[in-house]
C-alpha cells in the first residue's frame, strides 16, 4: 500500500512539470471559458436564464479526448526509457505500481474538475436567486466516476505499449467505442439492446448524474470498468516479464 | 548468496541462456565476462526478479527468485545496463523516491550517505537530465547501494565512463565488495582481472570457464612466452637461442629484446641464461609473459574445441 502512494505521489508531482499536462489543462479551461462566455451572452440576448449545465456537457467530451493524453505516458514511458526495470526489480507488487499510476493521474484529473467548478460558482454569483446546487453536485460526482474509468483505461493502454502515442489512440479508441454504444442500442432489439445500453459509457453519465440523479447502477458500471481495466493493466505488466 | 541451478531462458525460438549453474559467496566479487549477446543481461535480470527463467531455479540471499521474488528484490541492489533514471527529477528527489520504494529506514541519512559515497554532494539538486553520462552512472550506483543490499548486481557498471571515472568506479566496487556480494558483467577483460575474485566466462548462453583470473591464466596458458633482453646490439643471439632444447620460436623485438616461445611444460630458463652468459652476452632481463585474459577469452569464445574445456 505504501508503495502505491509513493508511486502515486511521484506521478502526481510529475504532472506539474509536464508540458502535455499543462497543454491539456489549458485547452480544457480555455474552451470551457469560451463556451461559458457564449452561454452568458446568449441568455442576455434572449432574456432567458443561463443554463447551469452549459459547461458540464462539453467538459465530459473534453475529458474524453484529454484524459488519454494525461495517462498515455504513465507506463509506456517507463518501458521506453528502461525505468520499468527499476520498478519491476524494486520490492513493489505489479498491482501496486499500476494502481499507484492510476491514483496519480486521478489526482491531476480531480484538479482539472475542481478548477472547472469555478464556472458554476461564478454563475451562482451573478444570477439571482442563484443556481440549483443539488444537480451540480450529482453531475460532478458522475463526472468523477467517469474520470476514474477513463484514467483506468488509459493506464491499461499505457501498459500495452512502449510508445505513448499508441497508448493515446488505444485508450481514446476504447473510450469512443464505449461512448457510441448507444447508437448500436438504437438499432438493436431484445437482449442486445440491453447489453449495448449497459455498455454505453456516456449514457451512464448523461442520463443520471448529469440529470441530477444518483444511481447505484452507474456507480457499479464505472467502478467495475475501473477495476477491470486496472486488473488487465496489471496482467499486461506481468506479461512483460515473460517476454 | 547467489546460487543458480541450470538456468535457461528462451526468447522465442532463440535460447538466450542454457543450463547456467554458478554461485557466489558472501563478500565475493564475481565477474561475468562474455561477448555481446552472450546472455549476461538476461542472467542478471533473472537474478534480480525482473523476469523468471524458463528452466532451472535461482536463489539469491536465501530466497527463490520466482516464488519469493519480493524478498529477493528487497535484498538486491541492481544497476541495469541502461541506467534507469527519471530526467525530470533532481538527484535528491530521485534517491528519496527510491528510498521510499525500498522502505529504507532512516531514509534521509541513507540518501545522504549514498550521495556522499558517490561524490554527488554538489549535484544533489541538479536535474538528472542535465548530468553527464558518468554522473548518471554514479547516480545509478547510488540508487543500487541506497538500501545497503546484501547482493549487488551491476550490468556493465563502467560502460561509457571516461578513464578517470572508470578507475574511480572500479575502486568503489572493490570497496563495496568487502561487505556485499557483487556480481558484475563486463566485456572489458582487464576490468574483470582487476576487480573480481572470480570470473565466469559465458558464451552463447553457456559458461565456458570459471575460475580466479590468475588460475584461468595459468590453466589455459599452453605455450609459455618469455621475454629475454641482453645489452648492446648482439649478433647471433637469435640462433643461439633457437638451438636450446624446448625453444620453439624466437622473434627479435629490437634493442636486444627477444620473445621466446617454449614448449609447454619445459623449463627452458636456466638453459637460456647459461647459454647467453657462456656466449659472453650481458643478460639484462628475462621474464615469463602470462597469457593475457584477452587471449584466453578469444580462445574460449571463438573455438568450439575450447568450449569443451569446461572446469572440473
Amino acid at each position: 500500500m505504501r508503495n502505491m502512494w509513493t508511486i502515486a505521489a511521484r506521478e502526481f508531482r510529475h504532472y506539474f512539470v509536464s508540458p502535455i499536462a499543462y497543454a491539456v489543462a489549458a485547452a480544457i479551461f480555455l474552451i470551457l471559458g469560451l463556451l461559458f462566455y457564449a452561454n452568458l451572452g446568449s441568455s442576455l440576448l434572449n432574456q432567458t436564464p443561463p443554463d447551469p449545465n452549459s459547461s458540464l456537457s462539453p467538459l465530459a467530451t473534453l475529458l474524453l479526448f484529454g484524459m488519454p493524453a494525461i495517462t498515455m505516458r504513465l507506463i509506456s514511458d517507463e518501458q521506453r526509457s528502461g525505468t520499468i526495470e527499476l520498478l519491476l526489480t524494486a520490492p513493489v507488487r505489479d498491482w501496486e505500481m499500476v494502481v499507484g499510476k492510476w491514483l496519480g493521474a486521478m489526482g491531476f484529473g480531480v484538479i482539472i474538475l475542481a478548477v472547472t467548478w469555478f464556472y458554476p460558482i461564478l454563475l451562482n454569483m451573478i444570477t439571482s436567486p442563484g443556481i440549483d446546487q443539488g444537480p451540480l453536485v450529482s453531475a460532478y460526482l458522475g463526472m468523477l466516476l467517469m474520470l476514474s474509468a477513463m484514467v483506468a483505461i488509459g493506464v491499461m493502454a499505457s501498459a500495452l505499449f512502449a510508445n505513448a502515442i499508441a497508448a493515446y489512440f488505444t485508450s481514446l479508441g476504447i473510450l469512443l467505442v464505449l461512448w457510441i454504444m448507444g447508437l448500436a442500442a438504437q438499432v438493436s432489439s431484445g437482449g442486445l439492446t440491453t447489453l449495448f445500453n449497459y455498455l454505453d459509457f456516456s449514457a451512464h453519465f448523461f442520463n443520471t448524474g448529469y440529470a441530477g440523479v444518483i444511481d447505484t447502477r452507474d456507480l457499479a458500471y464505472y467502478l467495475s470498468l475501473t477495476a477491470l481495466a486496472l486488473f488487465l493493466g496489471t496482467r499486461f505488466v506481468e506479461a512483460r516479464r515473460w517476454k | 548468496m547467489i546460487q543458480a541451478e541450470n538456468l535457461g531462458k528462451w526468447y522465442g525460438p532463440r535460447k538466450a541462456i542454457d543450463g547456467l549453474t554458478f554461485s557466489a559467496a558472501k563478500g565475493e566479487i564475481v565477474g561475468f565476462l562474455g561477448p555481446n549477446g552472450a546472455g549476461k543481461t538476461t542472467t542478471m535480470r533473472i537474478l534480480t526478479g525482473y523476469m523468471p527463467p524458463n528452466e532451472g531455479s535461482a536463489r539469491v540471499a536465501g530466497f527463490d527468485v520466482v516464488d519469493q521474488s519480493l524478498e529477493v528484490r528487497k535484498r538486491v541492489g541492481y544497476l541495469p545496463e541502461t541506467v534507469p533514471l527519471y530526467p525530470e527529477m533532481s538527484v535528491q528527489e530521485y534517491l528519496d523516491f527510491m528510498a521510499s520504494l525500498r522502505h529504507v529506514p532512516d531514509a534521509d541519512a541513507h540518501v545522504d550517505e549514498a550521495i556522499e559515497r558517490m561524490h554527488l554532494e554538489d549535484r544533489a539538486d541538479s536535474f538528472i537530465g542535465n548530468l553527464s553520462k558518468g554522473l548518471r552512472q554514479r547516480v545509478g550506483l547510488a540508487q543500487a547501494l541506497l538500501h545497503q543490499p546484501e547482493v549487488l548486481i551491476l550490468d556493465e557498471p563502467t560502460l561509457g565512463l571516461d578513464p578517470a571515472q572508470v578507475v574511480e568506479v572500479r575502486e568503489m566496487i572493490r570497496e563495496i565488495g568487502h561487505d556485499h556480494t557483487v556480481m558484475l558483467s563486463t566485456h572489458i577483460l582487464s576490468e574483470a582481472q582487476q576487480v573480481c575474485n572470480r570470473v565466469l566466462i559465458i558464451n552463447k548462453g553457456k559458461i565456458v570457464a570459471e575460475d580466479t583470473p590468475e588460475h584461468l591464466q595459468a590453466r589455459l596458458a599452453g605455450a609459455e612466452r618469455l621475454t629475454v633482453r641482453v645489452a648492446g646490439q648482439p649478433e647471433g643471439v637469435e640462433n643461439l637461442l633457437k638451438k636450446i632444447r624446448g625453444v620453439n620460436l624466437v622473434s627479435p623485438r629490437g634493442k636486444g629484446e627477444f620473445e621466446v616461445e617454449t614448449a609447454p611444460g619445459v623449463e627452458a630458463r636456466p638453459e637460456i641464461a647459461r647459454a647467453l652468459v657462456d656466449d659472453g652476452q650481458d643478460l639484462l632481463e628475462m621474464h615469463v609473459q602470462g597469457m593475457s585474459l584477452e587471449a584466453i577469452f578469444l580462445e574460449l569464445t571463438h573455438s568450439d574445441v575450447a568450449s569443451k574445456a569446461k572446469p572440473a
